[in-house]
């Protein structure tokens, strides 16, 4: 199925959850901000949401330093 | 009659009026003068608008005067909306420590500070605190040396962790809110918490400002409605490439502007 991650059309296969997508993407869901169709997802949300066709995942990426 | 600034106060006076005279007549405490950014000796004639300083050592502006200084390099306008302002801040290391010191020489009225850590030798390469304030929990250092550039903003202090639970206890109806943690896991959950509980109250965060690479690399950027993210985004702090004053100051700085230009309703950029 088609999905759009940070406005790029991507395919994931289905009942993919958000989880496995950014395992595929190597990125630690722990250092993130994930929007899922507007809406800023918890860490809950993250580990137990499958995505849909048509998604959009907005993902905000936070490097160390401060 | 002419017109001069005496203390950035409008004053007329007759023309060809000497300084010792102004001296004697409105400030004859004073020890030293300063003329459109100048020391003068008494003998100088003052000038159709002069902006003209009276300083007596040791002794420091009431909140009058302070507010008359800003009002005058801030315009009215600024001065008002910043002097009523409450901001939040979530850290104040490297990031928050420069943050809170622009913003209380803007004159934001009311400041909230909030960190768990205690100040250490290896915080002086870029943070706003002092050798002797080594051991001292950040938050009470910060606001000591905040008072002494403007006794007059209010600030709120919370020592100890931020989490879920308590981030919209301590940050009670702030304006703008600011991210200025330092783990990644930290930015992210702080930003998300606050962006689910505060919607409609804006979040300024920042990430990948280590090392001495390109100044212009740090740039701001509005990611979502609410939601301005400063740095580089990919400058991680690790072994090699270390957080170091002026990149940090440089993302701190970019901060507080975008801060200044929400409060004033214009958008960060």
């Amino acid at each position: 199925m088609k999905i759009i991650v940070n406005g790029q059309p991507q395919q994931a296969e289905k009942n993919t959850s958000i989880v496995a997508l950014l395992q595929t993407l190597s990125l630690n869901p722990r250092q993130l901000v994930i929007e899922l169709n507007r809406q800023i997802l918890t860490s809950e949300e993250i580990a137990n949401i499958k995505l849909q066709a048509d998604d959009q995942l907005e993902i905000i990426h936070f490097v160390g330093g401060g | 009659m002419i017109q001069i600034f005496l203390n950035e106060l409008p004053l007329a006076v007759a023309a060809d009026t000497h300084l010792a005279q102004l001296k004697a007549e409105h400030a004859p405490q004073a020890d030293l003068a300063i003329i459109n950014g100048f020391p003068a000796s008494d003998e100088a004639r003052v000038q159709d608008q002069d902006r003209i300083v009276m300083i007596q050592r040791g002794v420091m502006p009431d909140r009058a005067q302070l507010e008359a200084l800003m009002m005058a390099r801030h315009t009215p306008g600024v001065h008002k909306k910043v002097s009523q302002s409450r901001v939040g801040i979530a850290g104040v290391g490297g990031l928050g420590s420069n943050v809170a010191v622009a913003l209380a020489r803007l004159g934001v009225g009311q400041l909230i500070l909030a960190d768990f850590d205690l100040v250490e030798p290896s915080n002086l390469n870029r943070q706003q605190y002092f050798i002797d304030q080594i051991g001292m929990p950040k938050v009470e250092a910060l606001k000591a040396n905040l008072k002494r550039i403007n006794p007059w903003v209010q600030i709120e202090i919370f020592a100890g962790r931020i989490d879920a639970g308590n981030l919209g206890k301590i940050f009670t109806d702030v304006d703008v809110m600011v991210e200025a943690f330092d783990a990644p896991d930290q930015k992210a959950l702080l930003t998300a918490t606050h962006l689910k509980q505060a919607p409609d109250c804006p979040l300024v965060a920042a990430s990948g400002m280590a090392g001495y690479g390109g100044s212009n690399q740090i740039r701001t950027r509005k990611i979502r409605k609410n939601l301005y993210l400063i740095g580089d985004q990919q400058t991680a702090a690790q072994p090699g490439c270390g957080l170091m004053a002026p990149r940090v100051g440089i993302a701190a700085h970019h901060q507080a502007n975008a801060v200044l230009q929400l409060l004033m309703g214009k958008e960060p950029e």
